[in-house]
């Protein structure tokens, strides 16, 4: 009784404190929060408004007008496209050529499996910034500079290993001796592999592959150097042509905030989907029944 | 939205059972089969990069080779000529100074929210995690045109509001002077990371057992003893490894730097590694020089990522 006593004058004692903390929290979220809401807010509001010398907080009485116009600008969808075959590109080839080295490393013990694993752990980590110059020069010599081509083939290697380290993760958390039994059970291998441990690895593969895609759709740095000609901006490159514009003449914030949010919005819900999925455990039950 | 808490670039270890008994029975070579695509997609797109640049960093690239005349070896005399280029030590004590600084904040931030979160009621919990996945979740260069808006010389909300506060910041240009820029590059890479700290952090408090705090509650230790002695001690192989990931991940802002030098500011003044060899090979076409400093980024990186790839492995087979 002298416990359950003690506890509630604490709690008691504790709860003013609690209120002002969660406030606190309130505050600083909205501190957080506030470009992202400012991006969608100036989005909405025409230049005339966001031009005048008081800010106005709330979209009231705005419109899609500044969407239209960008869309309607002529430059959105042929970087649409690209933006929207490069990332599809890697994803298939990443989540392919990923799959099977994780099964490799997880089903399998073979000489120089740690060497392996231990370089993709590492060349996950190299910076683009230290690896351009000599891509570029690759690509130029091969002829890809300006194709979707050229950029898959480094956006894959660079998603590729973390791709193969977070699928070894779902592989090895699926139990060979579920796939065993199926082969018991008069499965063949594959079919077995089909049927049992194919399913069990869905969110696996999905994580993974909006992890690629992700990757792909936002990668600037890359793009950058291999992707010169306006005809084949992703559309990192084509939002940067807004911020470059800015620099020398009165721009036309509500159009960049529109474009920002039209690239945004498709990576804001893919990254909610991944979150969830990277946690929720997979397999378990699975073996249970 | 405790399931939210995993960051996203942390790979699931800790859950995974040890790879299941070997396989013997298939052949010796599947494996390698099967990792074939892999290593040959890294061979081209990074293997033959790296190769050509060690090579290309001890060649000698000047007006004739740009005109396709065969560059010419000098072994190590493009690292000689660069290390004792005061203007490259300029660049690299900045990138230092500016990695370690925005690292160190966004920690202590990222902590200081973590530490939050854990001490307050479901409702303002979850609204502030709400809003840290937003900032988390915006695609750089998306985050990037919103801040150079905010920042903005001629209509930028945050000029204004200093301004309505009694402050001269009325057309006030923060990209024009260096130590300005640096600090607006700071806030905004710092806005970026914090999120990913945060969750990692809280995640690692949650692991914190609340009958050990209880009982030193009871036991009459203070908030900050507690802090200092209990909560830190318990979560420091996260900070450890967050604080790693930050200051690697901080080495790399050629995204943010290059997108605020687009809006007009001197870029000598304001290059760090990233933009100095973007400059040096796509700008003024030294691919040697370019080379060279590329081959020491890259030096620098793997010495950082040593210690967090060893952690991994670690983890990996416990």
């Amino acid at each position: 009784m002298t416990t359950v006593a003690g506890d509630r004058k604490l709690k008691q004692k504790v709860r003013p404190g609690r209120i002002l903390l969660g406030a606190l929290a309130v505050v600083l979220g909205l501190i957080w929060v506030f470009p992202v809401y400012w991006m969608l807010n100036s989005s909405l509001l025409p230049n005339v408004v966001l031009q005048s010398s008081t800010p106005t907080w709330l979209p009231f009485g705005g419109s899609f007008d500044n969407f239209t116009a960008v869309v309607n600008g002529g430059t959105f969808f042929p970087a649409l496209g690209m933006s929207v075959v490069v990332a599809l590109v890697t994803v298939v080839f990443c989540l392919a050529f990923a799959f099977l080295a994780a099964l490799a490393i997880s089903r399998f013990r073979f000489r120089g499996r740690t060497s392996f694993v231990l370089a993709v752990l590492l060349i996950q980590m190299l910076p683009a910034e230290g690896l351009f110059i000599a891509q570029y020069k690759l690509m130029g010599s091969l002829g890809l500079l300006n194709t979707v081509i050229g950029v898959s083939i480094i956006y894959i290697a660079a998603v590729v290993p973390f791709t193969i380290w977070m699928l070894r993760g779902f592989v090895a958390g699926i139990p060979a001796d579920l796939e065993e039994a199926a082969m018991v059970d008069g499965l063949s291998r594959t079919q077995a592999f089909l049927r049992i441990t194919f399913p069990l690895l869905a969110p696996g593969l999905v994580a993974s592959g909006v992890y690629a895609f992700l990757q792909a759709w936002n990668e600037f740095t890359v793009a950058l150097v291999i992707l010169q000609e306006n005809s084949s901006q992703t559309l990192p490159l084509w939002l940067r042509g807004f911020i470059q514009q800015s620099a020398s003449r009165a721009t036309d914030w509500g159009q960049v905030m529109a474009a920002s949010t039209l690239v945004a919005v498709p990576v804001i819900i893919f990254f909610l989907i991944v979150q969830g999925r990277m946690t929720s455990g997979l397999v378990s039950g699975a073996v249970k029944g | 939205m405790t399931t939210t808490s995993e960051p996203v670039t942390a790979p699931p270890t800790a859950s995974a059972p040890a790879p299941s008994a070997p396989r013997k029975r298939r052949g010796r070579l599947t494996p390698y089969g099967l990792l074939l695509p892999a290593i040959l997609i890294l061979l081209l797109a990074l293997g033959y990069p790296i190769v050509w640049q060690l090579v290309t960093s001890m060649q000698h690239f000047g007006l004739a080779q740009q005109f396709g005349r065969p560059a010419p070896f000098v072994w190590f005399d493009n690292y000689i000529t660069l290390f004792s280029d005061s203007y490259m030590w300029v660049v690299v004590a900045r990138s230092i100074v500016f990695c370690l600084t925005t690292a160190a904040v966004t920690v202590v931030i990222g902590v200081g929210l973590a530490l939050l979160m854990s001490g307050i009621s479901r409702f303002p919990r979850i609204f502030l995690q709400i809003t840290l996945l937003l900032a988390w979740a915006m695609p750089v260069v998306a985050a990037m045109t919103v801040w150079n808006w905010l920042f903005d010389w001629r209509r930028g909300v945050i000029n204004n509001v200093l301004t309505s506060w009694g402050l001269d910041f009325q057309n006030h240009n923060w990209l024009q002077n260096p130590l300005s820029f640096f600090f607006v590059a700071g806030v905004i890479v710092t806005w970026m990371s914090v999120p990913f700290v945060a969750f990692s952090v809280y995640a690692g408090l949650t692991q914190v057992s609340t009958e050990v705090l209880e009982a030193a509650q009871m036991d009459g230790a203070k908030g900050p003893q507690r802090l200092r002695y209990i909560i830190l001690p318990m979560i420091r192989p996260v900070l450890g490894i967050v604080l790693l990931l930050q200051i690697i991940w901080d080495l790399r802002v050629f995204t943010q730097i290059k997108l605020l030098q687009d809006k007009g500011s001197i870029a000598s003044e304001t290059n760090l590694l990233g933009t100095y060899i973007y400059q040096l090979g796509v700008g003024a076409s030294d691919f040697a020089m370019a080379s060279a400093v590329s081959v020491f980024v890259l030096i620098l990186t793997i010495a950082l990522s040593w210690f967090y790839v060893r952690h991994l492995l670690k983890e990996d087979q416990s």
